[in-house]
């Protein structure tokens, strides 16, 4: 100790402070929120950014391409009314025309030309690989939103209640999840496939066709249980948390302090393994769709497109390999987008 | 052993029991909630034919009835019932014979595929952040976001229509190897990544430091040290990969016409043969089940550190 002890107070400290001394306390850039660093940290992330172009170029192609493109997924080119079916449509190689649009070219019309040629039933092969996107993009997101809205009720009620209803709960969520889910869903959706069709009927839901439906049902029912499972955990360790006693001492009922506290805290986790069972869904989707379980004739589903393809591939190879290469580019960004989230968001959840 | 990893390996038996009772009770019901019976949709049969089917197959019982002499049959027996469609057969009979089919290509295939990861892996590792690590993970990345019906259709384009080297038929000679190689690739590379990602963990383990400070080389150190310890995770990928392995030879045996018993059963839920369907669900289901539970208890043996709860 160098200073002497002295009960005199010291006048210095209490001196107004210099402009010098105040310029030091400036805050030098704006506070940033854990969601500002979060999309910083993405950002600097090359691959996941590079990813989330790709995702986005293919979403608002899919969107937005059927509405400007001359061609409809489910016309037949070759099949005009009062006429007898034009054969020359079908199976057009890319750029290539029919009889009577080389004829409107003779004189001297311009026709729109069919990027990858027609299928075997003179559809026009681009607008089909489009609108497949955009049903296996829709049917990945729907599907992922069921199985959140799912599994985070069931998730955040087992959390938080514990117990025996927690326990009751977990050990349906563990036969559940110990199911072969592959071999659950085929059977699922071959058996709705036959049963939902007669019950939609009329129904504004036809429209969607009953494979679709039968699809969300099969994700609701199966796929919940490992999003349920990451929540419980994460309400697990959250409800012990000091502010959450402080809450309920203040008189906050359960569904106050799940919404209000607990919830908000696990979004990061729930965001992410969302982002992943996108593309998880989008695989099952596909899957199902090469076994002619998927969506409904006509509509077009990426699997459907390189199932169909099959029986011509000997001729017609790129029929496969469009779609292949469209379903692979998907997968793969939204796989590496969403671990690019995961480390932004939560570098915990790191395996 | 001590007496908590036997109450976890109980513990482990006894949902994988009930896992299977789930699955054959859900089967059964979700095949009788079908509307029309399983003799829609052939031509039509006058009432009394029908009836007399019925009768033969037991379908004029009690639902309930039906549900214990099916279960009871199934659990002691083997015993799925006749086919509906292959007059004269068993279905316990179609799968054993698809099976021997279907176990080859499986077996195969997952060898493969553990044999090249886990090879890849070391090179990976051996030769860190350079080019050929990078090049392996961009492949194994690739093939893991590929679907296998895509990655079968793409290799029989390639291979055996415009190369021509391959039969693209499965039970021609030599047919099995396309097929092999298509169900091998996913399991590969996600053995590959699932290693890589562990050895890197060993890697920076103190006895690795050690083996370095003595002058070990690096070949030496990765085969005769770390390789041993990185391959505990791939235990717990038993289960899941031979999943993976069924499913994928359902979409598999479709593309290349291997007579096995993926075909049987995709073909079977396309003919309505419910039976067939039934029996093929709870074989492989339990196979799967079955799978899962060993390699969680040797998980748990190998490394009984590891809490599994």
């Amino acid at each position: 100790m160098s200073k002497k002890f002295s009960m005199h107070v010291d006048v210095d400290a209490f001196l107004p402070a210099t402009d010098e001394e105040k310029e030091y306390m400036v805050q030098m850039r704006p506070s940033s929120t854990f969601f500002k660093d979060g999309v910083k940290r993405l950002l600097k992330n090359h691959i996941a950014t590079l990813s989330l172009i790709i995702i986005v170029l293919i979403t608002l192609s899919s969107i937005f391409i059927p509405m400007i493109w001359p061609y409809s997924y489910d016309s037949m080119l070759g099949v005009r009314p009062g006429k007898p079916v034009d054969a020359s449509y079908n199976n057009l190689a890319p750029f290539t025309y029919g009889k009577t649009e080389l004829k409107r070219i003779d004189n001297g019309e311009s026709v729109f030309p069919h990027v990858f040629g027609t299928d075997s039933s003179g559809r026009d092969y681009f607008i089909r690989v489009v609108y497949g996107t955009r049903i296996s993009l829709a049917v990945g997101f729907f599907a992922s939103i069921i199985v959140l809205v799912i599994g985070l009720t069931v998730g955040s009620i087992a959390g938080y209640c514990g117990g025996r209803v927690d326990l009751i709960i977990m050990r349906i969520v563990d036969i559940i999840y110990s199911l072969p889910d592959m071999l659950m869903v085929i059977l699922l959706a071959s058996v709705l496939k036959v049963t939902l069709g007669p019950a939609l009927e009329g129904t504004a839901l036809e429209k969607i066709g009953s494979n679709i439906i039968s699809l969300f049902i099969v994700f609701g029912v199966l796929y919940w249980v490992s999003m349920s499972r990451l929540i419980r955990g994460q309400i697990l360790s959250l409800r012990e948390q000091e502010y959450v006693l402080a809450s309920r001492a203040a008189g906050a009922r359960g569904g106050w302090v799940i919404r209000k506290h607990l919830l908000p805290n696990c979004i990061s986790v729930v965001i992410i393994s969302t982002a992943l069972q996108i593309p998880s869904a989008i695989f099952t989707e596909s899957y199902l769709s090469f076994l002619g379980l998927g969506v409904n004739a006509p509509m077009p589903s990426l699997g459907s497109l390189a199932s169909d393809s099959l029986n011509g591939l000997t001729s017609y190879p790129y029929r496969l390999v469009i779609p292949a290469v469209v379903i692979s580019l998907i997968v793969l960004s939204l796989n590496l987008f969403g671990d690019g989230l995961r480390d932004a968001f939560d570098p915990k959840l790191r395996t | 052993m001590n007496s908590k990893t036997m109450v976890y390996i109980l513990k482990r038996i006894g949902l994988a029991v009930l896992t299977v009772w789930v699955v054959i009770t859900v089967t059964f019901f979700i095949m009788h909630a079908v509307p029309g019976g399983p003799f829609m949709g052939e031509k039509a049969i006058s009432a009394a034919a029908q009836a007399s089917l019925e009768a033969k197959y037991g379908l004029d019982k009690p639902l309930m009835q039906q549900y214990f002499t099916y279960l009871r049959d199934v659990v002691t027996r083997f015993d799925f019932g006749p086919s509906l469609k292959q007059r004269g057969r068993m279905v316990i009979d179609i799968i054993s014979d698809g099976m021997k089919t279907s176990a080859k290509l499986g077996v195969i295939a997952a060898l493969v595929a553990a044999a090249i990861g886990i090879v890849l892996d070391a090179v990976a590792a051996l030769r860190r952040n350079k080019l050929i690590d990078k090049f392996i993970m961009v492949l194994t990345t690739a093939f893991v976001s590929m679907p296998s019906f895509i990655m079968g259709s793409l290799l029989l384009v390639l291979f055996a229509i415009r190369l021509a080297v391959l039969p693209a038929n499965g039970a021609a000679q030599n047919g099995l190897i396309l097929p092999i190689v298509t169900l091998a690739l996913y399991p590969m590379a996600y053995i590959t990544r699932l290693t890589r990602s562990s050895m890197l963990d060993v890697l920076g383990q103190d006895y690795i430091r050690t083996a370095k400070a003595k002058g070990v080389s690096g070949v030496k150190i990765i085969f005769g040290h770390a390789l041993k310890n990185s391959l505990i995770p791939v235990i717990t990928y038993f289960g899941p990969m031979l999943a993976y392995i069924v499913t994928g030879s359902l979409v598999v045996e479709q593309i290349f016409a291997v007579p096995g018993i993926g075909r049987a059963f995709v073909s079977s839920i396309t003919n309505r043969d419910y039976p067939m369907v039934m029996g093929t669900t709870i074989v492989l289901a339990v196979l799967i089940v079955v799978m899962n539970l060993i390699s969680d208890i040797m998980y748990k043996i190998v490394d009984p550190r590891i809490n599994l709860e």
